[in-house]
């Protein structure tokens, strides 16, 4: 440990601490911007800048280690003449449309220009004029307000390992963008949206869709019937000023019917339903020697991933369909069959942490319905502006009630929102297939929590099953080559592209750190706790499907309507 | 089509190589076409967006196609404050085209440099890497005569 002190408060901190965690420890906080908690050091913007006594330049508070008796002052007059002119010059090249701004009272750049009181920039205001990049269905790069932070890159190379972004060119010309001048969707990006949540102001955000929703709802020849995934409930809090997990699933039930929506069910349905259909296709695969070990399949971003990256590993993937595209699906089959309905009016909405949800519904082969499966995918973000818009005040909003047949659901498909949940919700069925007995303590604890990668062996009834799972495609990419590489001794992987699975995943609320995905996926398993059924084969509505419908999983109708195929991306460059 | 990688192996061992590959494309081809960037991330086991950031950081090398004969106004200071701009001007006007382009018979293109390492006789233009110094509007002329 080593002495500083930092505006006359001393602390003591590690030796290799750096001032800016210094101040930290002391309670004073220094701006930032290019600095991101879980990132390397970046150093390049300067908004840290502070005094240091024997030194004379000022110096960044992020990237500058402390010593034995350092004295710090993070306030005197010329440091803050510093930051506001550094955030003049930034503002003399950003676009001063913050009404406009998807970000607008959520940007770190708008916060410190009030902050620092900029009223009048001396510098000319030139911005360059850069087009938007709106070449995806899932997001949006609007590089004309990038302040060259670089925290984007970082997300995209350093934890998901796609490399999607980089920088171009030096100086004022510099830009961060896909690599040849090309836009997003001829690039290696796989939607994930991580680039959103690590971007300070709005140079990144997602294809916002709101509008399509609103005319659907307003259109009276359409039945607008909606599902939400399991992370949504105990994050869309944070956009209307609740605590992380406080929002009332009934309640948003109700929230959801008073915005509009004809039928509120639920993706949690079909989580459940995948189980049943993908802890099946594990026990055949083992059985039968099928292609092991098996992927997990419902996280987009991850399919998009190996498709870019791992093409010679998609035999590996289960044929499973993601939990939305098996409940769009259904809902123009089974679920209109029982209502009564003409699927040809039905406009299946669906409300997601994700942004590579997006891009998943408009895939050409989700029709298996006989019509687009899912006609439109909003992210959790985009709920909270619904809500903000509707004004809806959450204290008095009625609950409601899920809607029929595809509305029950149980624990092991709460915990699908979260890094594990797949694995542990699978083992809970699985167990219970094989062994024939009943699971008594149905928390596989080994499964939880934010390590990048967790394994186990298993033991069912002597059948001994070796798992892995990863979360972040950096940690994925590890576990993929070791099967390349024929060096894996798992039977069965499950993957999410997000850190932290669904709760971090691209669309939900702007997650500064994985401090926050750590709350919520606290919140995830005490929902998971709090319900009477914890095994998705318990399911009352999924055993009505497999009586009245489906028959068996992987039966003739599973094949037709909740399997899938995968295809190589074969992007021009990687 | 040519064969990129072939020029660009015997640099994968070395540090720094990827500078020289540039380089090498470049001496072949007079700018770094994209299929050469890509073949330069796959011999050197990089991104993509690494190589072109490479290729984009450096203006020595050039990512659009090039004419024969290049011309590089030196935009430092030094060079700037006696009169690269005028000079600039004069070039702009003698070759009808816009600093970055290249002339329609390919002949010649603009570019600007940083310091070149000449400021004794500023300002400084450089023609296919030979320095021309103390250049002046009037000389302009003269100077393109030697390369028509
Ligand atoms: S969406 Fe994901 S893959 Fe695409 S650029 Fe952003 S971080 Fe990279
Ligand atoms: S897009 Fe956002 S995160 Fe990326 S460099 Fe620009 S400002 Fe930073
Ligand atoms: S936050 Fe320290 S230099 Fe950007
Ligand atoms: S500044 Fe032009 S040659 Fe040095």
């Amino acid at each position: 440990m080593v002495n500083v002190k930092i505006n006359g408060i001393q602390v003591a901190v590690p030796e290799n601490a750096t001032i800016l965690q210094a101040a930290e420890a002391a309670g004073v906080k220094i701006p930032t911007l290019c600095h991101h908690p879980d990132q390397a050091i970046k150093a390049n913007c300067r908004i840290c800048v502070c005094e240091v006594e024997g030194l004379a330049l000022l110096q960044a508070a992020c990237s500058t280690p402390v010593w034995d008796g350092m004295v710090v002052k993070t306030n005197s007059p010329a440091v803050l003449e510093a930051r506001k002119t550094i955030l003049e010059l930034i503002l003399a090249h950003h676009p001063q449309d913050c009404l406009n701004c998807i970000r607008n009272q959520n940007c770190e750049l708008q916060t410190l220009a009030e902050a620092y009181q900029i009223r009048e920039n001396p510098f000319e205001h030139i911005t360059r004029g850069l087009p938007r990049d709106t070449s995806t269905p899932s997001l949006v790069r609007d590089p004309e307000k990038c302040i060259l932070c670089r925290r984007c890159e970082y997300a995209c190379s350093e934890i998901q390992t796609v490399n999607a972004l980089g920088l171009e060119n030096r100086g004022h010309h510099a830009m961060v963008v896909p690599a040849l001048g090309k836009d997003l969707a001829e690039s290696p990006c796989i939607m994930c949206g991580q680039c959103i949540h690590a971007c300070p102001v709005g140079a990144i955000h997602e294809k916002e869709e709101i509008n399509e929703l609103l005319a659907a709802i307003a259109d009276p020849d359409k039945i607008v019937v909606t599902q939400m995934a399991p992370a949504v409930r105990l994050a869309i809090g944070e956009e209307v000023s609740l605590p992380t997990g406080a929002m009332d699933m009934h309640v948003l039930v109700g929230a959801l019917k008073q915005i509009g929506f004809d039928y509120v069910l639920h993706t949690n349905f079909t989580a459940d339903l995948t189980i049943m259909e993908e802890g099946h296709e594990l026990l055949k695969r083992v059985k039968e020697g099928g292609k092991l070990p098996m992927f997990t399949s419902c996280s987009p971003g991850w399919i998009n991933f190996c498709e870019t990256y791992y093409p010679d590993l998609l035999d590996n993937l289960s044929t499973c369909k993601s939990p939305q595209q098996m409940f769009g699906a259904l809902v123009k089959t089974y679920w209109a069959e029982k209502m009564q309905i003409d699927p040809a009016k039905i406009y299946s909405v669906s409300i997601m942490p994700c942004t590579a949800k997006k891009y998943e519904a408009n895939r050409p082969e989700m029709n298996s319905s006989g019509y687009q499966d899912v006609d439109l995918v909003l992210t959790t973000r985009e709920l909270g502006r619904l809500f903000r818009m509707t004004g809806l005040d959450f204290t008095k909003v009625q609950p409601g009630k899920f809607d029929s047949w595809m509305g029950a659901y149980t624990g092991a498909a709460v915990i699908f929102g979260a890094t594990g949940g797949v694995m542990e919700a699978a083992l809970r069925t699985v167990y219970e297939v094989v062994t024939g007995k009943t699971l008594e303590d149905v928390n596989f604890t080994f499964a939880r929590g934010m390590e990048g990668i967790k394994e186990a062996e298993i033991d069912l009834n002597g059948l001994k099953v070796k798992v892995a799972i990863a979360h972040g495609l950096g940690n994925a990419r590890k576990v993929m080559d070791q099967v390349r590489a024929g060096t894996s001794p798992y039977h069965f992987i499950e993957i999410m592209a997000c850190p932290g699975g669904c709760i971090g995943g691209g669309g939900q609320p702007i997650t500064k750190s994985n401090v926050k995905r750590e709350e919520r996926i606290k919140a995830i398993y005490s929902e998971d706790a709090g319900l009477p059924l914890r095994k998705s084969h318990d399911n009352p509505e999924v055993q009505q499907l497999y009586k009245e419908f489906l028959h068996e999983p992987l039966g003739h109708k599973s094949h037709e309507l909740l399997h899938t195929h995968y295809t190589p991306k074969n992007k021009k460059f990687l | 089509m040519m064969d990129y990688k072939e020029i660009i192996s015997p640099y994968a061992s070395l540090e720094g190589g990827i500078i020289e590959a540039f380089h090498a494309v470049q001496a072949k081809m007079n700018y770094l076409p994209e299929e050469a960037i890509i073949a330069t991330a796959e011999v050197f086991k990089i991104p993509v967006k690494e190589a072109y950031g490479v290729a984009t950081f450096y203006s020595y090398f050039s990512i659009t196609p090039r004419g024969k004969n290049i011309i590089r106004i030196c935009e430092s200071a030094p060079c700037h404050i006696a009169g690269a701009q005028e000079v600039v001007d004069a070039l702009e006007k003698e070759l009808g085209i816009k600093m970055g382009e290249t002339t329609p018979d390919g002949k010649f293109t603009l570019e600007f440099a940083q310091c070149v390492g000449q400021c004794q006789e500023t300002p400084v233009i450089t023609i296919n890497g030979k320095p021309y110094g103390g250049v002046s509007p009037e000389s302009i002329p003269q100077i393109l005569g030697e390369y028509k």
